[in-house]
């Protein structure tokens, strides 16, 4: 059993997010940096149903630069047996996300994609399905319930739809995206972030894998959205019942 | 965008009211560039339910059943989609942002190589082409994007697009011919949990009412939270923390990685006010806040604030509104 699981840097999910006044980007100066915590989730479901099979292979891998190279050690710190940067520059929409991973996948032949549902930055939520798509793999999306059947080569997944928990059968290898219910991913250990410090990481480029990074969405500009105003504090639920009524949406 | 595609999402055979919305967002786009706009139903009840879009101002309504749509299943449901893509010369393909279109919408993108819009909440264009606006890092930026490529696909947020006017003329309904598909059979349907809250869904509703922290039981939830939407003839929602407490249902929560809201009022019942949950609901008409913490973060939100024990204001709130 071989899962592989993309994973991404972001900024931390408490970090207050500013756009910078020339609306090029956002703030990132003194902000700190983590993994997905999606893909944090993905990648401890990885590492359990290693625990759980006795022998599974866990890679995690990231596209991007220098910087992405922390997560992965992070992922290394939690568990997984190898950690794959494939250098690309600049930002890539989910569509070239999607196509580099396609090729990996390809030259890796995992059983099973395994990653987070979205990824806090851009929250665009595709690149899981998108690969699917291209690969024609079978998807399961939201998953926060993941059982292995007992033929080893199948999967029940519980998925979070609008609808209420769908539950689904999925044959391998397949894409599964983990949303945020699947599982607490595990604390990492100092020692364990000294030691995966010390682990080697795998590199490779798009070119080596045959495709061209090529993003079809391009980012003009950012903008703060519009604050709200400050609002009125009330004394008593009779004052709230009353300016209710008097035309904040009720009649 | 000279030929788009809606793909209208239906709930056991009705239509979404969501898909309006997109209906709104595919007419605006055709206008944009001169061009028409289709419409696709897929699965059981698919032709009933297209009478409900026969006078919006589509070029067509193409009705797709078949017993391996029975159940959507996101691999099969874009095989269908793809194929009625390709035939029609589709260059923009949209739908109202769920969870039905964050499943199946990027997996059509990768079919057709096409790259995606999540989240759009406006449709616009300058001199080189059309530009979309979308949010993104939960709310706290908004992006303007180019899409480009011959095929363009985006989920957009109802709330932005208003559902547009019904026109005079009446649009064909044609048949889609699914003979000689492959069927991808990797994935099958094995169960649904159905809701069974008579309440309406809280991405449809005027007025939402949301728990949060402060509420300790599922009880209390029902007794408060369900309560006060029952007297205003409300939705009801919830804070992730509530979820992972196990107090109310995955499928009511609210916020970057729920569902996203913009209600005319949202009354946030003991809700602290992460980042988190205000993405989910900050396009709100009128938000009102009732928390016990006077420096919840909720209240730099709120239009209207109550500092209270919800234990206590919910119920004489209930019984108030109840008097009238």
């Amino acid at each position: 059993m071989k899962i592989l699981v993309p994973i991404k840097r972001v900024p931390d999910s408490d970090t207050r997010i500013r756009v910078k006044p020339d609306g090029s980007g956002i703030v990132t100066d003194g902000v700190k940096f983590s993994l997905n915590p999606f893909d944090a989730i993905a990648l401890e479901e990885a590492l359990r149903i290693r625990e759980r099979l006795g022998a599974a292979e866990v890679l995690a891998v990231t596209l991007g630069g220098e910087d992405s190279i922390e997560q992965l050690r992070t992922g290394l710190a939690m568990g997984a047996d190898r950690a794959l940067l494939v250098r690309t520059p600049g930002p890539l929409d989910s569509l070239a996300v999607a196509r580099i991973l396609a090729a990996l996948v390809r030259k890796e032949s995992p059983d099973l994609v395994l990653l987070g549902k979205q990824a806090i930055d851009d929250d665009s939520n595709q690149v899981g399905q998108m690969l699917g798509g291209m690969l024609g793999l079978p998807q399961a999306t939201f998953v926060s319930k993941l059982e292995f059947q007992p033929d080893g080569r199948s999967v029940r997944c519980g998925r979070e739809t609008d609808a209420g928990i769908e539950t689904l059968g999925v044959r391998l290898p397949a894409v599964i995206t983990a949303d945020l219910r699947l599982n607490e991913p595990r604390y990492v250990s100092l020692p364990g972030i000294m030691k995966a410090k010390k682990r080697p990481i795998e590199e490779l480029s798009p070119e080596a894998l045959g495709v061209t990074a090529a993003s079809r969405t391009r980012v003009l500009r950012l903008e703060a959205p519009a604050g709200r105003k400050a609002g009125v504090r009330l004394r008593t639920v009779e004052e709230l019942v009353a300016r209710l009524r008097d035309g904040a949406g009720l009649t | 965008m000279k030929r788009t595609l809606v793909i209208a999402e239906l709930d056991h055979g009705v239509l979404k009211p969501c898909t309006h919305a997109a209906v709104a967002a595919a007419r605006r786009a055709a206008e944009l560039a001169g061009g028409t706009f289709e419409i696709l139903l897929l699965g059981p009840g698919a032709g009933t339910a297209s009478g409900a879009l026969l006078n919006f101002g589509a070029a067509a309504l193409h009705v797709a059943e078949h017993p391996e749509l029975a159940e959507p299943l996101a691999d099969r449901y874009a095989v269908a989609v793809a194929h009625v893509a390709r035939g029609r010369g589709t260059d923009f393909l949209i739908a109202a942002a769920s969870t039905f279109s964050k499943d199946l919408l990027p997996r059509v993108a990768g079919l057709l190589d096409a790259g995606m819009l999540s989240d759009v909440v406006e449709i616009g264009a300058d001199s080189s082409g059309p530009l979309f606006k979308r949010v993104l890092h939960a709310g706290n930026a908004i992006a303007t994007v180019i899409l480009e490529g011959p095929v363009r696909v985006a989920t957009l947020r109802a709330a932005a697009f208003p559902p547009a006017p019904r026109l005079e003329s009446t649009a064909p309904v044609l048949a889609v011919d699914l003979s000689g598909l492959a069927w991808p059979d990797g994935t099958s349907f094995v169960a649904r949990d159905r809701k069974t809250s008579a309440r309406p869904d809280a991405t449809e509703a005027r007025i939402v009412v949301s728990g949060g922290r402060g509420i300790k039981t599922s009880e209390d939830f029902e007794r408060l939270v369900g309560g006060l939407a029952d007297a205003l003839g409300g939705a009801v929602g919830s804070s992730r923390a509530l979820v992972d407490a196990g107090i109310t249902a995955n499928s009511l929560q609210i916020g970057q990685t729920g569902k996203v809201v913009a209600p005319d009022l949202y009354i946030a019942v003991g809700i602290s006010g992460a980042i988190q949950h205000i993405a989910g609901m900050k396009d709100t008409k009128v938000i009102v806040a009732i928390n016990k913490d006077p420096d919840a973060p909720i209240f730099e939100v709120a239009d209207l604030g109550l500092v209270a024990d919800v234990y206590q204001a919910v119920p004489e709130m209930i019984e108030r509104l109840q008097r009238r």
